[in-house]
């Protein structure tokens, strides 16, 4: 049952092949049998059979839609009424969230059934998952590799097949980065398109919700329902939300594809340079048209980047002060007290560095010389999206610099980390969306493709990705 | 410096004024005064992980109607910024304010200390939300959090330096605090905090164009401690100064139990509030559209309504100034005029004199009076159209107060109509000349104080219910 589509469970549903109680239990024994992983942080298996039931009821009733029934996972940055949502930090391990987020309470309403919440690194702030407090997620492919982060634990659970899809959350590459060391489909929508009420913040400008599964087509199912205008969000934006699906299988004949040839140098790696052409003629092949396109600014996206999400993470994480929820320290002497061992004994390393960063750039005498001119920086970047998106349909690019490295191999050296996240960071300071498919494999580890759409242009990367995987089946490897 | 220099005070005050929305600046948390501590605080104004921030479009239209009312530019954009700090009643650990773009630019107020005019600039008024309390009693050593008050919107009111002694101080702050409440933006309760002042005090010798060092005084909520911690600064400045010292500029709290202000933090302690635009709303955009809408309703204000009570009703400056001193007291003077159909003299007369004394008794504003303007106009009917005399009038009144009775209900019930019928009156004169012929003589051989004599008995043996012109006139020609 757990190598079956979206589509696929969701006719066996209504053909009473299986029950969503006997799905929800199939996959709720492979998350047991695969918890060496640590992609669960919390399993709510209660919970999940007891959706299970009303869902089969709501079958039944021919009242299903393409996702009732169907066993799913929220990143744990996602808050769920009533069950523990820690955001990977010690900081939240006792937090019980007393409301759903927007994405959560949509996906509750279709009748989906949440297994539990995944792990992640702390806070969103890593690229590999080794910042967690539940510790690091493993890589299917091979556990001695990571899985990358932040969303690691989704990427993990969709590549092992211990949910059908899931939910992340992508700030610099957060969905991208780990669907393509996972080897699995993720897409980060344009920054509004899905609500990110409820969804805890790193860094408020560049944060958004997305689907990560198998194919590029379940991707586009989970996000129909994730994605909208919402109230509660002012940041969203109300703009109708396309049927993700109709033009899935739409023919690439003509579609014109932009290869930045900042991306395309000699820096990049020969294997993944030679994966990447593979998919190029692939693309071909299929009608498309390539076209060099030139981004001159993209070299100061990493540094802007950090800037950015450091000082508005510096801001977002100001509430955790032991006061009304969360990690308190033990006979706090006084109120200095209290703030600075709460919060010295609950953050992990990294959250610290980009909280110490953030506070540095905002601060008086220094917010012109970072904060501002990143700003400055971030609007040349998205100008030199528009241009060329002006002149192509797509854009098509690396999302790693190289296959997923070994847990531990980056961790004591900061700089060496945030550099791999090169080739994704600039569509959030731009926000536009993005699509990670698999695309290949180096030494017997998977590598995505990634391509970049216009504002709102979700509908065709998911045709872009959802032919290419017609034809291909890069993304229909499991690990063994 | 010498002792002889003569010094000069310089003054600007920042007014919060909390603007009377139902609900919460940026949640839909009630806003109503005096609830069990933390029973209006809903999970924004918690600041729990992942809320998020909507504008109460109501607070907007607030600070627009201020910002037209003391003719300023109102800011076609303007941007919500992050002021971050810790302290235990600020949930977020950043107050979200206006830093660089505020919604209300200059503007004036023209205030009138010792019968002269002055114009006092405004520099800005923004709008932000207010914090928490902190409550340190009744809780055994430890410090008890209300946030029912966290998010409230304030509308922070900055004057310019204008300001040259603690009179003119107080005179803006009055003059403030009246066009607040015209304009049914704020409810101007100082003792709920509704209306606070913080106070910018400097001296420099006169002629010398340079400000001195300022120094703050913090929350001071009444005119008469605005003059009292203003008069207390001044002197302490100068005699800091005489004795050789300097001023530093710190910010001062005002102990309104020993009359002095004393030191809070120094600007070497202020915080350093890392000021940024907060990711989580959008730019303010006030059209032209809504300009034009709020203009046309906007409440005619206390000057031009006092112009308007001078011409229309004829009333002289001071009754003219008692009534427009508050809309309340000004529109029930104008029902009163309408209802009643009488002479405006009249009604302002009996609602400066009888009802304005009775209220001040009972400590009620004109909006709780237990008359309201439709029975008041049934009193002074009766009195205009001579059916009572003003003095059966002020019995009439108590009734009017301590019950629900209309004045004519009173009147027919205690039999308290006026006696205009000549001849009763007449026989009644000429009983009580009979009785007192000696009297009449004295009148007669030219004492005339002898008049208001039998006026007196006269009145009293109708028991005031005759009609005073009628009397004088019948006792005028039977004493002739």
């Amino acid at each position: 049952m757990h190598n079956k589509t979206i589509t696929e469970l969701a006719q066996g549903l209504r053909a009473k092949e299986f029950s969503s109680v006997e799905l929800t239990q199939h996959f709720l024994n492979r998350v047991n049998k695969h918890a060496d992983l640590n992609a669960f942080i919390t399993v709510t298996a209660d919970l999940a059979l007891q959706a299970a039931q009303l869902a089969d009821v709501r079958i039944a009733k021919g009242e299903a839609g393409l996702l009732t029934g169907i066993p799913m996972a929220h990143k744990d940055i996602f808050c769920t009424q009533d069950v523990k949502t820690t955001c990977g930090s010690k900081m939240l391990d006792n937090f019980i969230a007393p409301y759903n987020a927007t994405v959560v309470d949509k996906l509750n309403a279709v009748g989906v059934v949440n297994l539990g919440k995944l792990n992640m690194d702390e806070f969103a702030m890593g690229s590999s998952n080794e910042t967690s407090f539940y510790g690091t997620v493993k890589n299917p492919w091979n556990k001695n590799a990571v899985a990358g982060g932040s969303s690691g634990g989704s990427a993990a659970a969709v590549a092992a097949k211990l949910a059908v899809c899931v939910t992340g959350t992508d700030t610099g590459g957060s969905i991208r980065q780990p669907a393509a060391f996972c080897g699995v489909s993720g897409i980060k929508p344009t920054y509004g398109r899905v609500s990110r009420f409820g969804m805890i913040a790193y860094a408020s400008s560049l944060d958004q919700g997305g689907s990560m599964a198998r194919s590029a087509e379940d991707c586009a199912i989970l996000l129909q329902s994730m994605a909208g205008f919402d109230a509660k969000d002012s940041t969203s934006v109300d703009t109708p939300v396309p049927d993700y699906c109709v033009d899935l299988n739409k023919p690439l004949t003509g579609l014109k594809i932009g290869l930045p040839k900042e991306f395309f140098t000699s820096d990049l790696n020969a294997d993944m340079a030679a994966t990447l052409q593979t998919a190029i003629e692939e693309y071909k092949k299929l009608g498309a048209e390539f076209k060099e396109v030139s981004m001159p600014n993209l070299k100061y996206a990493i540094p802007a980047y950090y800037v950015i999400a450091s000082a508005e993470c510096s801001s977002n994480l100001s509430r955790y002060d032991g006061v009304r929820f969360g990690y308190r320290c033990e006979n706090p002497a006084d109120l200095n007290d209290l703030y600075t061992r709460s919060r010295g004994e609950a953050f992990g390393k990294e959250v610290k560095r980009r909280i110490l960063m953030g506070t540095y750039a905002l601060s008086s005498g220094y917010y012109d010389a970072y904060y501002l001119k990143a700003q400055q920086v971030r609007r040349l970047i998205s100008e030199d999206f528009k241009n060329v998106l002006s002149e192509v349909d797509v854009i098509f690019s690396p999302v790693t610099p190289t296959p997923a490295f070994n847990i531990g191999e980056k961790t004591a050296n900061p700089i060496e980390m945030y550099l791999a996240d090169i080739y994704t960071i600039a569509i959030n300071l731009a926000g536009l969306p993005a699509i990670s498919i698999p695309a290949g494999f180096i030494n017997e580890m998977p590598v995505g493709l990634q391509l970049i759409g216009n504002y709102f242009d979700e509908a065709r990367l998911l045709n872009v990705a959802h032919v290419y995987q017609n034809t291909t089946d890069w993304h229909k490897q499991s690990p063994t | 410096m010498t002792i002889n220099t003569e010094w000069e005070t310089v003054i600007g005050l920042e007014i919060h004024t909390q603007l009377s929305t139902k609900t919460k600046i940026f949640s839909g948390a009630s806003t109503t005064y005096g609830a069990e501590p933390n029973t209006q605080a809903c999970i924004i104004s918690l600041g729990m992980p992942g809320v998020l921030p909507v504008l109460n479009e109501d607070a907007v239209r607030k600070a627009v109607i201020f910002g037209m009312a003391i003719e300023a530019e109102i800011a076609a954009h303007s941007v919500f910024a992050r002021k971050n700090y810790f302290y235990p009643d600020l949930p977020k650990g950043y107050q979200i304010s206006q830093f660089e773009l505020p919604i209300v630019g200059k503007g004036f107020l023209d205030i009138e200390v010792d019968g002269e005019i002055k114009r006092i600039g405004v520099t800005r008024a923004h709008l932000e939300e207010d914090a928490g309390k902190s409550l340190h009693e009744n809780f055994h050593g430890a410090t008890g959090i209300d946030l029912n008050r966290a998010g409230t919107p304030l509308l922070e009111i900055v004057s310019e330096p204008d300001m040259r002694s603690a009179k003119e101080a107080v005179a803006y702050m009055r003059k403030l605090h009246e066009l607040v409440r015209y304009l049914g933006i704020c409810d101007g309760n100082m003792q709920e905090g509704s209306f606070r002042c913080d106070a910018n005090v400097s001296v420099r010798p006169k002629g010398q164009e340079e400000f001195g060092t300022r120094a703050e005084i913090k929350n001071i909520n009444s005119f008469k401690f605005v003059e009292k911690a203003i008069n207390h600064e001044v002197e302490r400045q100068i005699e800091l100064i005489e004795n050789g010292g300097r001023v530093v500029q710190e910010t001062r709290l005002y102990d309104s139990v020993k009359d002095e202000t004393r030191s809070m933090r120094s600007k070497e302690e202020a915080n350093d509030y890392r000021y940024f635009p907060d990711p989580d709303l959008l730019p303010v955009f006030v059209s032209e559209e809504l300009k034009a809408e709020i203009k046309a309703a906007l409440p005619e204000l206390p000057e031009a309504k006092k112009l308007r009570f001078k011409t229309d009703y004829k009333l002289n400056d001071e009754s003219a100034t008692i009534l427009t001193s508050s809309r309340d007291l000004a529109d029930y003077f104008e029902s009163v005029v309408k209802i009643s159909g009488c002479e405006s003299a009249i009604c302002a007369n009996w609602i400066t004199g009888e009802l304005s004394a009775a209220l001040n008794r009972a400590d009620l504003e004109i909006a709780t009076s237990p008359i309201n303007a439709e029975r008041f106009a049934g009193l002074v009917a009766r009195i205009a159209d001579d059916t009572i005399s003003g003095k059966i009038g002020k019995q009439v009144f108590e009734f009017l107060w301590d019950g629900s009775e209309s004045a004519d209900e009173i009147i027919e019930k205690q039999g308290l109509k006026q006696i205009t019928d000549t001849g009763a009156i007449e026989a009644i004169i000429d009983t009580i000349l009979a009785a007192n012929e000696k009297q009449a003589e004295q009148y007669r051989g030219g004492n005339e104080k002898m008049f208001g004599f039998f006026v007196g008995q006269v009145m009293k043996a109708m028991q005031g219910k005759g009609n005073p012109a009628e009397i004088n006139k019948i006792l005028k020609a039977k004493l002739a």
